[in-house]
């Protein structure tokens, strides 16, 4: 069957779908909204099409990925969302924050569309080389880490720490346009595709041995779906617990805090780095580590992927950032370390709704880290 | 053995109840048999089972007779604690060579009074893997009490004396052995045996339940898995049947089905075929035990195809247990209870239940020495890992190498109905192949040392 003719169902290879319900079932935004991502691979497999118009309930969906993760029969049932969404941005209709944020970043290469001379803002004041003198380890720092005034003070942290560690690294500076992880995932292929190819060539052109990135979204589609198989990408957890434990980066101020730690969705469950940044933790003087039920593979979602940051979803109300703060609390942690822009950003303003802010402090493992290094 | 002094004799590998219905068959036919039993005791993974679907016998009871049997029986040479340690072909017979591993227990003095292991310093401080974890024994131990032979045996892993060299001032097991017949001199012994016919017959084993870590398995001690049910729920087991979690009679059980199975991510493509029914065998048990406690089965297909098995599962469903159409996705811990999330497909919703037990049925999986048992053995391995059958319809017991047969779950799930129809079938085309060298070389054949 020719691709034109092929059904959605075949196009995303659905027919092996047993019905089985694992996905809905573990589907953190179908316990409070419509979406039914195992009724909707049933309809496609049943019926010739669906109409996505019918089903607002589409931009729910965070890309956490846990029904892909999870799925007995490799189905992908999160891609079938990212095609239904795909053909609302073809046909032009989508929610006008995820319109928005898609021309952002084809004008300025960021979804938040501050201009593009803006991109290296951050870095004020850090000597931070271009990647374009060569470098080692090419630090792509990312959209929310580069303009999110909340996210940078994280992005500002990784820098100091790379620096201390005499790491020789540098950043694309405002040449670095979004990865696209989130394009991808809002239904915009061609842009994505277009960033892949823009991205990939400055990267490569660098010449490398390693990328590393601030956020995990950015690192999930680079190690991939970028095809950089030349490079070693890293998630900057990896990164630091390979300085600490090399002893390049030393830890010695003490952090006399209780901390749980968040697994991102991108980091953990769709790349299962779990043990990496809990080693960074443990590595922090003074600091006590606790656990939340819901860790590792069993994270629950912030819901701010799949470009949740940008539309707000059909049940504002009962945010899982509200839940997951309120977990976080219970474990008694005074701080709770996330290594995600999007989860610090969800959790942070999930911390005032609730009126935690007198227990609970979102930092990222950056931000702990930089406490701990001396001067 | 004397009037079988001139046959040739079989050789089966595991002392399950495959391998106990093969011995017998092949003994009755008046062939004599050496029965390798690697683990202390025959009785293999039945005699763990509790009840057994859907005639609901008590497992022990239909089969120690038939443990008691192969014990006794003139043909069959029991070699417990032994393992197979290669097999070469000769002509057309094999040499085996068998390491009898030291029990440090001289089995001709030992009466199995037990007092050895009520003195033993390590008294409940070793993990019986008979009770599947979920229970301690000493160092020195019978597996379970209707073990045969009924011989005690030291754990190399766990006895003191032979991990530390040191066991306090004095043999604690020696002292209070009134047969004088425990011995740490004891050491391994080989044994050549030569046989024309070899039946494979060494089970399988569960999937850990940690490769699906949604389920909480060993975070939450309310969430086990069926063959710890099992334990639990039999009259022989350590809480001597009573289904207790916590120190607490649960009011709401949830099972779920196909842990493992079906997924090709765990490494088990395959239907592991026992889990329908024993699911709905634990909850019939649940309901027997616990009139009032609420019963949830979660289950994607229900699988119910053997004789009397559809009869059984519309027995459990009028006892009240409830079948929710939907693959559990996770689970939680809530106050003092956990909380299964999953999707009821036929509503539709994205459901929770609360539950005090959470049985998982994991998967049934290849035993993890299989490649080398294999190897050593000299069968091929399905690409699952279960041992390969020369044709998987016209030639289901037989091997890639002649006069070597497979029975049970080696060779893929079975249930005992199967297993036991599978192990007649083996014997019988061992048999075939034990008269094929009788008619070839009439009382030429020698009885091996």
């Amino acid at each position: 069957m020719s691709v034109e003719t092929a059904s959605i169902a075949e196009r995303l290879e659905l027919l092996g779908c047993i019905q089985c319900g694992k996905c809905t079932g573990g589907c953190p935004v179908a316990r409070k909204t419509a979406l039914n991502i195992r009724d909707l691979i049933y309809h496609v497999l049943v019926e010739p099409e669906v109409d996505p118009e019918a089903h607002p309930e589409l931009w729910d969906c965070t890309s956490c990925f846990t029904c892909v993760e999870r799925c007995l029969k490799d189905v992908h049932p999160a891609e079938l969302i990212i095609e239904l969404r795909g053909q609302l941005v073809e046909n032009g209709d989508v929610p006008e924050t995820i319109g928005a944020a898609l021309m952002g970043v084809f004008r300025q290469g960021n979804p938040t569309g501050i201009s593009r001379e803006d991109r290296a803002a951050w870095a004020a004041g850090l000597e931070i080389k271009g990647a374009q003198e060569g470098c080692e380890t090419l630090y792509f720092v990312g959209c929310s880490p580069a303009y999110d005034p909340r996210a940078q003070m994280a992005t500002r942290a990784l820098a100091k720490a790379l620096t201390a560690a005499d790491l020789d690294f540098g950043t694309l500076g405002t040449k670095e346009s979004c990865c696209g992880n989130e394009v991808r995932r809002m239904g915009e292929s061609g842009l994505f595709e277009m960033l892949v190819e823009e991205n990939g060539e400055l990267i490569r052109s660098v010449g490398a041995q390693r990328l590393v990135t601030s956020s995990p979204h950015c690192f999930n589609t680079f190690r991939n779906e970028y095809g950089l198989d030349e490079m070693m990408v890293l998630h900057y957890t990896q990164l630091v617990a390979e300085l600490i434990e090399q002893g390049k980066l030393t830890l010695t101020k003490s952090v006399d805090k209780t901390v749980t730690y968040h697994d991102p969705c991108f980091l953990g469950k769709q790349n299962h780095i779990f043990d990496e940044p809990r080693a960074i933790l443990k590595a922090i003087p003074g600091l006590k580590l606790v656990e939340m039920d819901r860790s590792r593979e069993r994270s629950l979602c912030c819901e701010g992927g799949g470009g949740r940051m940008w539309a707000e979803g059909t049940n504002l109300e009962e945010r899982l950032a509200f839940q997951r703060v309120q977990e976080a609390a219970d474990t008694g942690a005074e701080v709770l370390a996330v290594a995600c822009p999007f989860c610090l950003l969800t959790l942070e303003d999930a911390v005032k709704v609730q009126e935690l802010d007198d227990r609970l402090q979102v930092l990222d493992i950056m931000e702990l880290v930089d406490l701990a290094i001396d001067g | 053995m004397s009037k079988e002094q001139d046959k040739p004799a079989a050789l089966i590998i595991g002392g399950g109840i495959a391998g106990i219905q093969a011995a017998l068959d092949v003994a009755d036919a008046g062939y004599p048999v050496y029965l390798v039993e690697r683990e202390p005791s025959v009785g293999g993974r039945m005699a763990q089972l509790d009840k057994t679907f859907p005639t609901l016998d008590c497992s022990s009871c239909i089969l120690t007779p038939k443990m008691v049997d192969v014990g006794q029986h003139p043909n069959i040479n029991l070699m417990t604690y032994s393992e197979v340690i290669s097999l070469e072909r000769q002509d057309n017979t094999f040499r085996a060579r068998v390491r009898q591993k030291p029990r440090h227990v001289d089995v001709s003095k030992c009466t199995g009074c037990g007092a050895c292991a009520e003195a033993c310093r390590m008294k409940g401080r070793v993990t019986s893997q008979f009770n599947a974890g979920i229970a301690q024994r000493s160092a020195i131990y019978v597996p379970f009490p209707q073990a045969v032979p009924l011989k005690y045996t030291v754990d190399p892993e766990a006895c003191l004396y032979l991990t530390r060299g040191k066991c306090g001032k004095t043999f604690l097991c020696r002292d209070a052995c009134p047969a004088d017949a425990i011995d740490f001199e004891q050491e391994e012994t080989l044994v050549d045996v030569e046989v024309g016919a070899v039946i494979v017959a060494t089970g399988f084993d569960l999937m850990a339940p940690t490769l699906k870590p949604e389920f909480g398995y060993g975070v939450y001690p309310e969430v086990m898995t069926g063959l710890e049910f099992e334990r639990l729920s039999s009259a022989s087991g350590p809480t001597m049947g009573k289904i207790v979690v916590n120190d607490k009679t649960p009011q709401d059980v949830v099972f779920i089905k196909c842990v493992g199975s079906r997924d090709p991510h765990t490494g088990v493509p395959y239907c592991s075929r026992i889990c329908c029914m024993y699911t709905a065998k634990h909850a019939h048990l649940v309901r027997d035990k616990l009139p009032d406690a609420r019963i949830t089965i979660f289950y994607m297909d229900v699988r119910a195809f053997g004789k009397g098995y559809e009869e059984f599962y519309d027995r459990v469903r009028d006892e009240g247990v409830i079948y929710r159409r939907g693959e559990a996705a996770e689970v939680i811990r809530r106050g003092d209870r956990v909380v299964v999330l999953a999707e009821d497909t036929l509503l539709g919703q994205p459901v929770e239940v609360e539950a005090d037990l959470v049985v998982l049925a994991t998967a049934v999986v290849p035993r993890a020495d299989a490649a080398q048992v294999a190897d050593v053995v000299g069968v091929t391995c399905s690409p699952n890992g279960f041992f390969q059958e020369a044709h998987v319809k016209m030639h289901p017991v037989e091997t890639g190498t002649d006069g070597i047969f497979v029975a049970g779950c080696c060779q893929g799930p079975q249930d005992i109905p199967d297993t036991v129809a599978q192990a007649k079938a083996a014997a019988a085309s061992a048999m075939v192949a034990l008269r094929r060298l009788e008619q070839a070389e009439p009382g030429q054949q020698e009885q091996a040392e």
